[in-house]
């Protein structure tokens, strides 16, 4: 039996539960479930959508949502967040030290070709130091949980994590729907997230920068699947949300085309992936991007969110080394387990996992999304078979972990509550300091028995509570 | 506020502006159907003519049948004014300039969005004609409502309105010049019954066949209607009442921004000469020649906007 975070197997209420299933029993499912039918009107009103690629009819989805928030305690966040400060400490430092010295590797702690033979790594960012220091200044943890005080990461996604204005929208369509609930219990406040980005954004602006740091949103226009996000932020933080097709080098400052004239830009959230950023350096075919950028980056006088390269970081192979890294830039014991992860790479170990594919998930190292993943336990014989041989003829390309026993938290059904699988993903701002959203995104596998908790592959998302306590 | 935001303002109007007039058209020309006299299915390729598409119809259908025409109009994708394609438009440069938008102006365009294309899923039978036409009416009505109730009157506002006036000028203008042999008196059976369905078709299409009788207090008249819709300045859809409106956001702008531009001089000119023109005079130098200049004119107040403000990558 999977850990349920609502109920024990008594099926009684665990602490940070109480107030909530109070309540929830004193409700009647019908009414629940019109209530949930409400959310999804106003989510649908909004234009909260995301696109799904290669799918022309459906090209804008909802993300469903779930109306049982999912509840954490104020001291199993305690420790999450300490674990997770720790390793933002030591991704930003592993980041700098790649790019720089590279004494991980001089130490014998990592293998020189993990990192030069890595697509993600950017030659042209050798020895660029960004404003303020910071690589990544966005990052979402994604944390699974399998028991009391169990809780692992499963990825650092340090170079554009999305999901935050779910998070957001979440929120307020609880509060809308729900205010008693919000009396009953005392949870922490996600609200001031924009407030609190452009506030950290605005810290790392270049040192050149005079008066308040004019600060943009960079997105790649209304197709990309995001687009709903880039808006959203752009528009809480009243900063301009910019095409690359608005933005031009001049006088060796990015500036944007606005109805008065070009006006230059110091802090750049882009949320536009490395290759297309400059067509100059990178894709010469990238129309998303400022050709001339990288020149402005390095002369200084612009920041870029998060930094070009940073991908180096989240990238699924280096993520076996998280341990070493968080040790060796901090000197401490990481706070926040791994999941144990097989490195195809390495024969003995390629073999293990051919061996054991029926119970392991064996993921590309540089896909996302959920594509590209065999879940061993879910697939049949046949799909485990062709991806052996997938498996045979590129084992550099990916990487296995054990099938955990993600944790389960109910969700609203007909015919009442049922346990889904959950992971989270909380936000973290990095500028002069690192702070932590209390919660984060809660993605749920709707379909019983499910993993996979994308929404690109059917997963939904639940408000998260952190308590005040 | 970017270039491209004035940009997909001014489009995301002329576009919820093109769709309700598509709307008006398809109206009057349903109503023409209904008189069952001869020549309606002529009306049909007015109708076409009018919205500015009857050579790309032509080219995708052999003849012109109501219900082909019809929709062509209404919902052919291939179709870029048609009316599902107009609002799909108006919300895509929504989407694009959402940040510029107050909530209740975004919901009430994508909720029209949402609406209509699900209206328009199937091709509709005829006699669902009506309530799509009301449907299309009241949702572009809600946006501009939405609109009006929301936005700050600021740049973004004038950007919009422009948008809405030089889309609805185009339109009045079109929908004359197609029909103005009929307003010319050589060619008009004065006084026939052919003449007053096509006037008041004329009328429908800009829906003003009440507000003419309370400001002529007469018969139709081919003089009184084009005065109407060229001239009348209290006519919501008149050549004179777009510049005008055209005229009072520019000087916003220009105020805004301390700098006047050649699209003040051009849209300046373009209602001085609507407000010292009478129609007789129009009429005797050839209202067919004035239409078109007007609408030369009209698109080169848009193109010198466009410039003045950046809409477009130099």
């Amino acid at each position: 039996m999977p850990f349920d975070e609502m109920l024990t197997a008594d099926s009684l209420p665990r602490p940070p539960y109480k107030g909530y299933f109070n309540w929830h029993s004193e409700q009647k499912t019908s009414d629940l479930i019109r209530k949930s039918r409400d959310a999804e009107n106003i989510f649908r009103k909004t234009g909260i959508t995301f696109a799904v690629y290669g799918k022309e009819d459906a090209s804008e989805r909802l993300i469903p949502f779930d109306i049982v928030p999912r509840i954490i305690s104020g001291s199993e966040w305690r420790k999450l967040a300490q674990g997770i400060e720790q390793r933002v400490m030591a991704l930003n430092a592993f980041l700098d030290d790649i790019y720089h010295k590279q004494e991980i590797i001089k130490a014998g702690r990592m293998p020189r070709a993990l990192i030069e033979k890595n697509d993600a790594f950017l030659p042209e960012m050798i020895g660029m130091r960004p404003p303020g220091g910071v690589y990544t200044h966005i990052i979402g943890t994604d944390i699974v949980r399998t028991g009391e005080g169990q809780f692992y990461v499963l990825e650092d996604n340090a170079r554009t994590p999305s999901g935050v204005s779910y998070m957001l929208e979440n929120r307020e369509t609880m509060m809308q729907m729900f205010p008693e609930l919000f009396h009953l219990n005392k949870v922490r406040p996600v609200e001031n997230y924009p407030k609190l980005l452009r506030q950290s954004l605005a810290a790392v602006a270049p040192p050149g920068c005079a008066g308040k740091p004019r600060i943009a949103v960079l997105t790649p226009g209304i197709f990309n699947s995001a687009f709903y996000e880039h808006a959203y932020l752009a528009d809480q933080m009243g900063v301009e949300l910019v095409e690359g097709s608005d933005l031009r080098v001049i006088d060796g400052k990015v500036a944007m085309r606005t109805t008065r004239g070009y006006q230059a830009i110091d802090v750049l959230y882009r949320r536009v992936d490395d290759d297309f950023l400059d067509p100059l350096t990178f894709r010469p075919d990238s129309t998303l991007g400022v050709p001339g950028i990288m020149d402005v980056y390095r002369a200084g006088n612009i920041t870029i969110a998060n930094a070009p390269g940073t991908g180096i970081a989240d990238d699924k192979a280096i993520y076996s080394y998280m341990p070493e890294i968080v040790e060796f830039y901090t000197g401490q014991k990481p706070i926040l387990e791994n999941v144990p992860t097989y490195r195809c790479s390495e024969p003995d170990t390629l073999q293990y996992v051919l061996d054991n594919l029926a119970e392991l998930v064996v993921k590309e190292v540089h896909g996302s999304g959920g594509y590209g993943m065999l879940v061993g336990p879910a697939a049949s014989k046949r799909e485990r078979t062709e991806f052996a041989a997938k498996l045979k003829s590129r084992p550099g390309n990916y990487i296995a972990q054990p099938t955990l026993s993600l944790s389960t938290v109910p969700i609203l059904v007909k015919k009442g509550l049922a346990p889904r699988h959950v992971d989270l993903r909380p936000f973290v701002l990095v500028s002069d300091k690192i702070q932590i959203i209390p919660g984060g995104l809660t993605r749920v596998a709707l379909k019983e028995g499910s993993l996979v908790v994308n929404s690109s592959q059917g997963g939904g998302t639940k408000d998260t509570w952190v308590l005040e306590d | 506020m970017l270039g491209r935001t004035a940009n997909g303002l001014f489009w995301m109007f002329r576009y919820i502006e093109r769709a309700e007039n598509t709307a008006r058209l398809i109206d009057a020309g349903l109503r023409m159907s209904l008189t069952r006299m001869h020549g309606h299915e002529e009306e049909w390729e007015s109708v076409l003519r009018s919205s500015g598409v009857y050579g790309a119809y032509s080219a995708a259908n052999s003849e012109v049948t109501s219900a082909d025409a019809i929709n062509y109009l209404l919902r052919d994708k291939s179709n870029p004014s048609s009316i599902l394609s107009a609002i799909e438009a108006a919300r895509n440069n929504g989407r694009m300039v959402r940040t510029a938008l107050t909530r209740e102006a975004w919901e009430a365009t994508n909720e029209c969005y949402l609406d209509i294309k699900s209206q328009l899923a199937r091709k509709p039978s005829s006699a669902d004609m009506p309530a799509i036409i009301d449907n299309i009416k009241q949702r572009t009505g809600l946006i501009r409502g939405a609109f009006h109730g929301t936005m700050l009157r600021n740049e973004l506002y004038n950007f919009s309105r422009i948008g809405t006036f030089i889309e609805r000028a185009d339109n009045t203008s079109r929908i004359l010049d197609v029909k103005y042999y009929v307003l010319l008196p050589a060619v008009s059976y004065v006084g026939s019954s052919l003449d007053n369905v096509q006037w008041e078709s004329i009328l429908r299409s800009v829906s003003a066949h009440r507000s003419y009788g309370w400001v002529y207090d007469d018969d139709y008249k081919p003089s009184n209607i084009a005065d109407f819709l060229i001239l009348n300045g209290r006519m919501p859809r008149s050549l004179a009442y777009c510049y005008d409106k055209i005229n009072a956001n520019l000087s916003y702008l220009e105020r805004e921004y301390g700098a006047r531009e050649s699209c003040h001089e051009t849209a300046a000119q373009t209602l001085g000469m609507l407000r010292e023109r009478e129609i007789q005079a129009i009429m005797d130098t050839g209202l067919h020649e004035f239409l078109q200049d007007f609408i030369s004119q009209n698109s080169r107040v848009a193109a010198e906007i466009s410039e003045a403000y950046r809409f477009y990558q130099d």
